[in-house]
Order: C-alpha cells, then structure tokens, then sequence
C-alpha cells in the first residue's frame, strides 16, 4: 500500500503538470535567470571569479528547488486537494514520499539543464571528466534539499507567511548540504581532479540524506495533523 | 494492528472532545454518539464549530482534550485502515480542477485500492456527469463540482459518511438527489453526520440532531417534526 | 521544581560575581595574553547554547509526538536560550578574534558552525511568532531538525575551515586555567538553567491566561 500511494501520488502530479508544463517550464527559466544573476555578479574579465562556477550551480540548484517546492503545494491548496490525500488509507508518510519523488524529478531535470549550462558559461567542463562523482554529487545534495524540503513545505501548507517562511526554515538546515555540494563540485573543478575530496563530501551527503528522509518520514504525520 | 480490510465499527463516540488555538475556542467539551443507520444533523450558525468538528472525525485533526472512538477503539489503534471507512465531504470539494472527472475518480479510487472499474462508471452516471467524464473539472460549474465530489467521497462505500455543508449553490433537484442518497447510505448501515446551518434542507431529512453554537452542544436529541421551531426553541432559551 | 529555583539563583548568584575574580587570577596565556582570558565566557557559552539546543530538540520531540504542551514551553524557552547564548557566543568571538588575529571574522569553524546554529533556532523563533495557528508544531519540526543537523554542521564546516584553536585544547589545559574554566562552565550552565526556568514559568503563566480566556467564554 505504501509504495503504490507513493506512486500513484507521482503519476497524478506528473499528470497534472503535464496539461500545462507551467511549474517545469517557470522553474527551468528561473533557474537559468539565476545563473545569471549570479555570472554578472562574479565574472571578471571573462573567467568565473575562483570556484564561482561550483558555487553558482548550487545556488541555482536551491533557489530554483525553493519555488518549485512552493508552487508543487500551492496546487495542492488550492481545493485543499492536500486534505483528500491526508484521507487516503495508506500510512501518510506515503504521501511526502510521493511528493519527494515528483520534486526529485523536477530538480533533476533543471540539473540537467543547469550542469551544462553552467559548465559552459564558466568554462567549467573539467567537472564531467568525473562523471561519476559529479552524479553523485548531484545525486546526494539534490536528495538531502528535497527530503528536508519537501517537508518543509508540507508543513508549511496551512501555515500564514508560507511563502517567506520556507526559505528561512529551510536554508539553514540545508547548509551543510550546500557545503558539500560546492566543495565537492570545487574539487572536481580543480586540476587535476580531487577525487578522494569529493568522494568524502558525497559520504557526507549519504549520511545527511539517510538521516532526514528518515526524520522526514517519521515526523510527517503528527506535522500533517492539525 | 487490525488490517485495512478488516476495520469496521457500527457507532461513532465523540466523548468530551475540546479544542482550541490559543485563545480561540472552537470546541468545548462536545459528547455526542452516532450509530449505524443514524442520520445525524449538525446544527447551529456559522462558526459554531461544525466544520471542526467534523475536521476532527475525519482523523485530519486532533482534539485538544477528550477523544473520538470508533466502535470503542481509538484512531491510533486503527491505524490508516480507518480511513477505508470514512467519506468526507467538505466544503472545498477536493478535486484537482486540472484533471478530468473521470481521472479524479480514478486516482482517488486507486488510492483505496479499489477497481476502477465499474465503480467510476457507475459514480458519474449518479452524478449525471457521463457526457463530461473527459472534460476537466476547472470546466465545471459549482453544481456538477458538487456531485462530482459528493460521488467521490462515497466511491469507497465508508461506514461513516461526513457531509459538511453539501447543499450550497445546489438547486432544488440536486438537493433533492443528496437527501435520497443520504437515505439510502443510513438504510444500508452507514452513520451520517450532516452538517449545516440550513435547516429548510435538515428537515425530513435528519432523525437525530445535535445542536452548536459557539463550539458548545446546546442539544443532542432525536428530531421533531418542526426542526425550526425545535431549534428556535433551544437557541432562545439560551 | 520551583522550590529549586531560589537556591539556584542565589548559587549563580555567589558563581557569577566570582567568576571574574577567578578569571583576574588565573595565569597569562603565551601567545595571546590578556585577551585569551575572554575564552573563559566564550567558551562555556557554547556549553550553554548546545545544551539548550537539545532541551530543545528533545522537548520538540515530546511534543510533536505526544502534544504535551509543557514540552512545548520547554521547547519554546530552550530555543530562545539557545539563541541568547548564541549570540554571546558570537558577540564575545569576533571581539576575541579582532584582537588576536586581526580581524573580526574569518568564516572561522567554530564561529560559523555557531552562526548557521543561531540561523536555525531564531527561525523556530519566527515561525511561532509569524506562522499562525498551529505554529507549536512547526517550531517542533525546527528544533527537531536543528538538534539533527548539528552534527552534520559540525561535520561540514569543520572539514571547509579550520583556524580555530582544536577542540583538544581544553582537556589539555593546566590545572591553574582547568580550575576557573569550568568553574564558569559550571556558573554558565547555572545561569541557562535559571534563564530556562524564568522563560518556562513565563510560558506557563500565558498559558494559565489562555485558560482563563477560555473560560470566560463559558
């Protein structure tokens, strides 16, 4: 029952999003604006100033998974949809499972669109010479922002001041993912590679994801109830 | 843990249930039971503390002192089985409006584990919404959302069927619709707790009522024949 | 618990006025010299504010789980104890930090470590106060995460900056600056538990007004 609940929420969110494409196409847009913003910001001379490039990426990467996560439960407001779910027969961690899965595969696909993209602007390229490691990277910071993330803003739901309060819930407890991330996209970026470096920073990032899916799971349902 | 197959109960005790925020009461020490075959109205104006209340035995809220029980057992020792046997109808309807009727009913059946097929077939051919199945629900007025949702909420046949406020923006037929079927679920066994502060449509309609008025019980008594002299009667006499 | 409330006081009393006695005394430090001496409020500062936090994080998980409201006020009042010796701790680091190394703040790990901390519990404090109905259990969440992220804090910027003197430095301390350190160690966690009490009885009064507004009411 739990796993099938999880999919079937996916499956309906895709749905959804597939009518209009409105959440995905405003997240990529806002993602690559971002990038942006930040290039005018620390581009001197032409060359991303220091690890730049590392820090931009991940950056974009929060930003954009911040109003993604925001906009994926404003449709679930709206009708309060989100109550009828809360009814389902199924455990309700069911639910955020469900949830985390379509923000996973939102933020990877703005991923997708943003490594490259970044790459090229800050002649960043050295990072796919370990594809690997840069997945795996990804992989684990995507997963720690979106498990503590998609939480958040469940919770946040019936909240007041929703849409300011998740960042500032948020972004502190998903520092050291940032850390983690940058420094370990850093470390690819430097010449030659620092493989044992980000190979440490993606330990981390396992650890962090195992233990806030796990808290996130446990908690969601006394957080859900009113 | 009994199974979700295997949760059923025949009354609902709502056993001295408070609840508050902050300063705000919403509900003060409210008992009442309802049994299978119960057409339960709840009464009382707006901001009595209906919608709460049902809130609560929808298992969507806890309440800040005292409990409900279902068939003696607390929500926690049901566990989500429960849920298999709950039917709400809120006032916010639940539907997606992107989604098309018939991919409403469907998710919302697959969520109970239940065949899609023919249950949905049959749900919109009640809701008289056959023709439309494939239109989306944002494309539906406020009467065919209504049935849609009224069929949604009783797609898998639930033991106690919460219905707050279904009569809004409803013309006399639809109304008449929602009575019929409301009988029919409280013949086969259901417990219905019918909220509303229109009592024109509670008349003939409910056989128990519990009167709210600013989160208190001010009556809990079968329904007599006149239900506005009865409830002009009791909210006077506060 | 209340009747403890008088000794204490008086007990942080008798420990705070003379801590600085004790700490005019204790030896000069090589390197660093007259300044070294504010580690001695530096320092258990830090004792109080994670001790704070996991009240916090615990009285949240009591609280999220078994809606027991006085392990909310619990969870309440060690937030806002967490943030007050937070932010002495940060006050009191980059005032060390100016005069021993140059400069008030080099994303040193320590400091930053305790910066990302404050960060964490001063939104539990937001969020209870701009989150509407229902906030007790979003600032549950926070101090829940915030106890469960430390570790990871600790972790990450560790590993990204060190310049800060090693945790090490305290178990190797001599005898004549052991003594005075956790003689403020010891005052400092007097002080955070009286704080903890005053804020929690003020908890429970605006609790009991509550009570009292709702039985008005009736």
């Amino acid at each position: 029952m739990f796993f099938r609940t999880a999919w079937l929420v996916l499956r309906k969110d895709v749905a959804i999003e597939a009518k209009s494409w409105e959440v995905v196409t405003t997240t990529l847009f806002f993602a690559v604006s971002c990038v942006l913003i930040f290039a005018f910001a620390l581009v001197k001379d032409g060359r991303a100033v220091g690890d730049a490039a590392a820090g931009i990426l991940w950056i974009a990467i929060s930003f954009s998974g911040t109003l993604a996560l925001g906009r994926t439960f404003e449709r679930e407001r709206y009708a309060e949809t989100l109550r009828a779910l809360l009814l389902a027969p199924a455990p309700r961690a069911a639910l955020y499972t469900g949830k985390l899965m379509g923000m996973l595969a939102l933020l990877g696909l703005a991923e997708l669109l943003l490594v490259p993209l970044v790459a090229l602007l800050f002649q960043a390229s050295a990072m796919f010479s370990r594809p690997l490691l840069l997945a795996g990277l990804l992989a684990g910071g995507t997963v720690g922002f979106c498990a503590v993330g998609t939480l958040f803003a469940a919770m946040l739901v019936r909240a007041r001041s929703r849409d300011v309060l998740l960042p500032i819930l948020l972004y502190p407890i998903i520092i050291p993912v940032i850390i983690a991330g940058v420094r370990g996209t850093a470390a690819l970026l430097s010449a030659p590679p620092d493989e044992p470096t980000a190979i440490m920073w993606i330990g981390v990032l396992t650890a962090f994801d195992i233990v806030f899916v796990t808290l996130a799971l446990w908690t969601f349902e006394p957080l859900m109830t009113e | 843990m009994p199974t979700s197959a295997s949760v059923d109960f025949d009354t609902v005790q709502v056993v001295d249930v408070s609840r508050h925020f902050g300063r705000r009461r919403a509900i003060a020490n409210v008992s009442f039971e309802a049994k299978s075959g119960d057409i339960l109205g709840l009464l009382g104006p707006n901001g009595a503390g209906k919608s709460t209340l049902i809130t609560m035995l929808a298992t969507l809220a806890t309440p800040s002192k005292g409990e409900i029980r279902y068939g003696g057992e607390s929500p926690a020792r049901l566990g989500p089985g429960l849920r298999t046997r709950i039917g709400l109808l809120a006032h916010e309807l639940h539907l997606y409006p992107e989604l098309s009727a018939k991919q409403n009913l469907r998710f919302f059946a697959e969520l109970h584990g239940l065949a899609p097929h023919p249950l949905i077939d049959e749900a919109l051919e009640s809701a008289g919404l056959a023709d439309r199945a494939d239109d989306a629900v944002s494309s539906f007025s406020r009467g065919m959302r209504q049935r849609l949702a009224l069929e949604r909420s009783l797609l898998h046949a639930p033991r106690l069927v919460l219905f707050d406020e279904p009569f809004t923006g409803l013309d006399d037929r639809a109304v008449g619709l929602i009575a019929d079927r409301l009988r029919r679920l409280a013949a086969n066994g259901a417990i219905v707790l019918l909220a509303t502060h229109d009592l024109d449509m509670a008349e003939g309609l409910v056989n128990r009522v519990a009167l709210i008025r600013n989160g208190r019980l001010l009556a809990d008594e079968p329904a007599s024949p006149g239900l506005r002299a009865q409830y002009r009667a009791i909210i006077g006499a506060q | 618990m209340r009747k403890a409330f008088g000794p204490i006081a008086v007990l942080a009393g008798v420990m705070l006025v003379g801590a600085p006695i004790m700490v005019a005394r204790a030896p000069y430090e090589s390197t660093m010299g007259l300044v070294q001496k504010i580690f001695y409020f530096h320092v258990p500062s830090w004792f109080a504010m994670f001790t704070a936090i996991g009240v916090c994080g615990g009285a949240s998980l009591v609280h999220l789980f078994r809606n027991n409201p006085r392990a909310d006020r619990i969870a309440e009042a060690a937030g806002e104890v967490a943030v007050l010796f937070g932010l002495m701790g940060l006050v009191t680091g980059p005032l060390w930090g100016r005069k021993a190394w140059g400069v008030w703040w080099q994303w040193d790990a320590k400091l930053t470590i305790a910066l990302l901390l404050e960060m964490t519990f001063i939104s539990g404090i937001l969020v209870r106060k701009y989150g509407g109905p229902g906030s007790d259990k979003l600032a549950a969440a926070v101090g829940i995460f915030g106890l469960a992220v430390t570790p990871f804090v600790y972790e990450a910027v560790n590993i990204w900056r060190t310049i800060h003197p090693l945790t090490s430095v305290v178990p190797t301390l001599p005898a004549s600056m052991g003594a005075p350190f956790w003689f403020c160690v010891a005052a400092f966690m007097l002080l955070m538990v009286l704080l903890l009490m005053v804020r929690v009885n003020l908890g429970k009064r605006q609790a009991a007004l509550d009570e009292l507004y709702l039985a008005y009411e009736d």
